[in-house]
């Protein structure tokens, strides 16, 4: 069954429009559970309360602020922080483009489809381009009261979005002391990058899969009926660490696993 | 209580979490019981922001590593608090649907749903006992090129800090690394959740950046978009004349600022100097708790280990 567009959209490149669809990429796999009162193991719910009394306070009647030191705080109505609302907008401004790799991992945020809406010849082409030119565009939209910076990109033929983290969010590891520990040897080094290089591959996807999911899965199951397993808790225990010798005995069982594979 | 709802959708966490997004203590990775045992003890904020959010073994070959872990992404910059009529802090409590009692920690249990209104009951432990001992080691079985892998998969980024007395093995996988220019791939449990994860040196400190699995992601064919047909070359060739027309090498990280949170904070700025709703409230920092900067936090735990070291 085809997905719905979760958002309509027009990619504005130099003077050129495409019109386009967008599609959330991710599907949630996650094993849900939801929060419930032991004794009656029924649901819960939130409410604000204050804490000196106890009691509730009903939403109407909630502020929002800004704690600008401790104990002071500068309240903002909702005319106010509506007025920072960006106006509605269809337009994905594509300013310029980038190689991909110009993008650090931690920047990309969540992912999009982009699929054509009704010029299927534009879309088309821009994804073929953005793939011959190797290239990413940047992207600035505004979507649900949002404004967005991200990233335009070809992912086979087709044409992806992502929104990108802003480098307040993002910590650097440029501002991080580096950490200390003595400088490995020559022959340590050698080994450790022989290691390295009989593990290099290929990123295949396929090879993982979520397998604690599928257990605590399983487990749900069987407990419904009534037939919960014993679970042992296992310790994970610490090897002292001669790095030479260890080092040596990894080669040397990759190499006879490789031999016997 | 946030162990709690570790399992759960992201999107359920995060919405509730978002109003305590600043406040790195309440993460949903601090484990139920590490959070009952310090609630009490008055000095425990300070000691709670330098702790690491997870240890665990990170491994090639034979050789283990023992690292600690740290979020590898600040949260917001304007943290908004919901305050009562009378400028008092509130607070966020469970209760329950069915009395309309509030609810401690101590009150509450995970469940799973499976029939309308009908819960199979799973506890922290039960989660703990599922992980197979293999599966909480970060075991580095293949090694990749990083751009090889497509970003759709980039999910969250943490740092792994060399733990107590494992600096030299750290820094031989980290050198070795960053000669080869390879990746490390993996998979491991950590606190009620699997993860893939691609490990990297960055200024001699390995970034974790946890990854989706594939059957998290959608293919253009589920989403239902349309096979492709011919495309005009020439209409190819104008979008190449524009790509090359606007190439730049890098983007200015100024381009990527979050400019709302920059207004928001100009306005908070601009009403504190005129004492325009300005209130102030006694003892509201009490159940805040001290907001931590995990920058400073993961800053001390670096710098307490080069001494050591």
């Amino acid at each position: 069954m085809a997905a719905r567009a979760i958002w309509k959209g027009e990619l504005k490149v130099d003077s050129t429009k495409v019109p386009v669809k967008l599609y959330a990429a991710l599907k949630d796999q996650t094993v849900r559970f939801h929060i419930l009162e032991e004794r009656s193991k029924t649901r819960v719910k939130q409410h604000m309360i204050d804490p000196d009394s106890g009691e509730e306070v009903a939403n109407e009647e909630i502020q929002k602020g800004f704690e600008v030191e401790p104990g002071r705080f500068v309240i903002l109505n909702e005319e106010e922080l509506k007025s920072l609302e960006p106006k509605a907008n269809r337009e994905i401004e594509i300013k310029h483009f980038i190689p991909p790799q110009a993008i650090a991992p931690e920047f990309y945020d969540r992912p999009y489809y982009l699929g054509p809406d009704g010029d299927q010849a534009a879309y088309f082409a821009l994804a073929e381009a953005l793939r011959k030119e190797n290239r990413e565009g940047i992207a600035h939209w505004v979507m649900r009261k949002q404004p967005y910076v991200g990233a335009l990109r070809a992912e086979d033929d087709y044409l992806m979005l992502f929104t990108l983290r802003s480098p307040d969010e993002v910590l650097s590891a440029k501002e991080l002391p580096r950490p200390a520990g003595r400088a490995p040897d020559k022959k340590e080094l050698s080994m450790a990058k022989q290691l390295v290089e009989m593990l290099k591959g290929e990123f295949n996807p396929k090879d993982y899969q979520d397998e604690y999911r599928q257990r605590v899965m399983e487990f749900v199951e069987k407990k419904a009926k009534g037939r919960a397993p014993k679970l042992r808790l296992v310790k994970s225990k610490r090897r002292p660490a001669s790095l030479d010798k260890i080092l040596s005995k990894s080669i040397e069982t990759l190499k006879k696993q490789k031999r016997a594979a | 209580m946030w162990a709690l709802v570790r399992v759960i959708s992201c999107e359920f966490v995060d919405r509730l979490c978002a109003p305590l997004k600043s406040n790195l203590n309440r993460s949903p990775l601090v484990p139920m019981a590490t959070r009952k045992r310090t609630k009490k003890k008055s000095e425990a904020t300070e000691q709670r922001g330098a702790r690491p959010f997870w240890s665990g073994t990170l491994t090639f070959g034979l050789v283990s590593v023992p690292v600690d872990l740290y979020p590898g992404n600040r949260t917001n910059r304007a943290p908004l608090r919901m305050l009562g009529p009378e400028h008092e802090p509130l607070a966020r409590r469970y209760y329950s649907e069915k009395t309309g009692r509030d609810l401690d920690t101590d009150d509450m249990v995970r469940g799973f749903e499976i029939d309308k209104d009908k819960y199979v009951v799973v506890t922290d432990d039960e989660l703990e006992r599922l992980a197979p001992e293999q599966s909480r080691d970060i075991d580095l079985r293949r090694f990749v090129d990083l751009e090889s892998i497509p970003p759709i998969y980039f999910d969250r980024s943490y740092f792994l800090a060399p733990a107590e007395g494992s600096e030299k093995a750290y820094r031989l996988l980290v050198d070795t690394m960053e000669k080869s220019h390879l990746s490390g791939i993996a998979t491991f449990v950590m606190r009620g959740k699997e993860y893939l994860v691609a490990i990297f040196p960055e200024n001699g400190i390995l970034r974790a950046e946890t990854m989706r699995f594939p059957d998290e992601l959608r293919s253009p064919k589920e989403v239902g978009l349309p096979e492709k047909k011919s495309v005009p070359a020439a209409t190819v060739k104008k979008f190449e004349r524009i790509i090359a027309k606007h190439s730049a090498r890098t983007v200015p990280l100024k381009e990527l600022k979050d400019q709302k949170t920059d207004q928001l904070l100009k306005l908070i700025e601009k009403k504190r100097k005129r004492h325009k709703d300005v209130v102030e409230v006694e003892g509201a920092e009490r159940d805040n708790g001290k907001v931590i900067d995990i920058m400073d936090a993961l800053k001390k735990s670096l710098a307490r280990k080069s001494k050591a070291a």
